[in-house]
């Protein structure tokens, strides 16, 4: 759900980076606050544990520059990838705009990776959303690793709906922000969508 | 989806803030502040400039969440009220009409029993405001549906001007 401020001229959108545990979400916030310049991002939080495992959500604030005199500024949020922290992703998704799949390629996690695509299906459909509508990417990460499973594999079992789908290296970088601009773009096509049609 | 997007417009900005302003004074609170349900900042007013409102609005958020996941555990609608008690500073923390989220940082200049009196004066006063934002922008009179629209010539360039 976006924030439009006629009077500050701002949009404000919500995009939740979602996936098994240790896909690669945090990482992904990490490398876009490390690349972005000062003055157009806030404070990055994480709520975590000791042991830098996610344990309510990331959120990271970014301004974007303006479109037609509008500051755009997207939320980036990331929500807790351990099975046991489903009461915590629930409310993480709560007005979202768009969702960030983040796979991990790695052939013991796929099982992970479907259980958790199935688990964000259910926990939009309990806030009113479909994923089969909501602005969706899907990023495949740790290409880098040796036992990954072949994107097409991928594809196949996780982007039935063949939604923007990229290959990435979260710790450095790839694909990171080709990730970020095409959820970017569909969220804000989305926001024209319904101004015209509603 | 659930819901309408949340549009601000310049006349009901006012009106908030000027509550928001009349409640800093009379609560003789340090900040006050107001925040979407999904954590958007809506307003602030007081001490802001070494606060990073920004993430303490997300936070609060995320605070107002959990607590509505525990009150509904135990059958409860939502717990409208919380308050956080610090050494120096106190928070204090209410629902205003289930979507927004009324803040108010106080230290030893005022107390617990003033501020929340103050803050149910002020959650009429704002929830009516609310309510007139929601009638506005269900009725389209606002100039969302308008040539002003910012999403109304939106090109794939200007969303690539984004990322520089």
């Amino acid at each position: 759900m976006s924030f439009i401020n006629y009077s500050s001229r701002e949009i404000n959108c919500k995009i939740v980076y979602y996936g098994p545990g240790l896909c690669g979400k945090t990482t992904n916030l990490h490398y876009i606050y490390k690349k972005t310049n000062p003055d157009s991002k806030g404070k990055m939080i994480s709520l975590a544990t000791e042991t830098e495992r996610t344990l309510f959500f990331d959120f990271l604030p970014l301004a974007l520059g303006e479109i037609r005199g509008f500051k755009t500024r997207f939320h980036l949020y990331t929500v807790p990838g351990q099975v046991f922290y489903d009461a915590s992703r629930k409310l993480i998704l709560k007005g979202v705009d768009g969702v960030v799949f983040v796979a991990d390629s790695q052939v013991e996690r796929m099982e992970a990776n479907v259980e958790s695509v199935e688990n964000l299906r259910t926990n939009l459909t309990e806030q009113g959303y479909n994923l089969d509508a909501v602005p969706y990417v899907i990023q495949y990460n740790k290409r880098d690793l040796p036992n990954v499973v072949p994107v097409a594999e991928m594809r196949s079992s996780l982007n039935p709906r063949s939604v923007p789908d990229f290959e990435a290296i979260a710790s450095d970088g790839t694909g990171v922000f080709d990730t970020l601009k095409a959820i970017a773009k569909l969220v804000i096509m989305e926001l024209k969508k319904g101004q015209e049609g509603g | 989806m659930i819901g309408s997007d949340l549009v601000m417009y310049e006349e009901e900005f006012k009106q908030i803030d000027a509550e928001l302003q009349r409640l800093l004074t009379q609560s003789n609170a340090k900040v006050v502040f107001l925040v979407d349900k999904n954590g958007q900042l809506i307003a602030a007013t007081g001490e802001t400039e070494n606060l990073d409102t920004t993430s303490l609005a997300s936070l609060t958020a995320g605070n107002i969440a959990a607590t509505g996941g525990m009150a509904k555990l135990l059958g409860e609608k939502e717990f409208s009220i919380l308050f956080h008690e610090g050494q120096r500073d106190n928070i204090h923390i209410s629902i205003i009409g289930q979507r927004v989220i009324l803040v108010v940082i106080f230290d030893q200049r005022s107390s617990l029993g003033l501020v929340r009196l103050r803050v149910k004066k002020s959650a009429d006063v704002l929830g009516g405001i609310f309510n007139q934002l929601l009638q506005k922008v269900e009725q389209g009179k606002g100039p969302a549906k308008g040539a002003d629209s910012p999403f109304a010539e939106i090109t794939d360039e200007d969303i690539d001007k984004l990322f520089g």
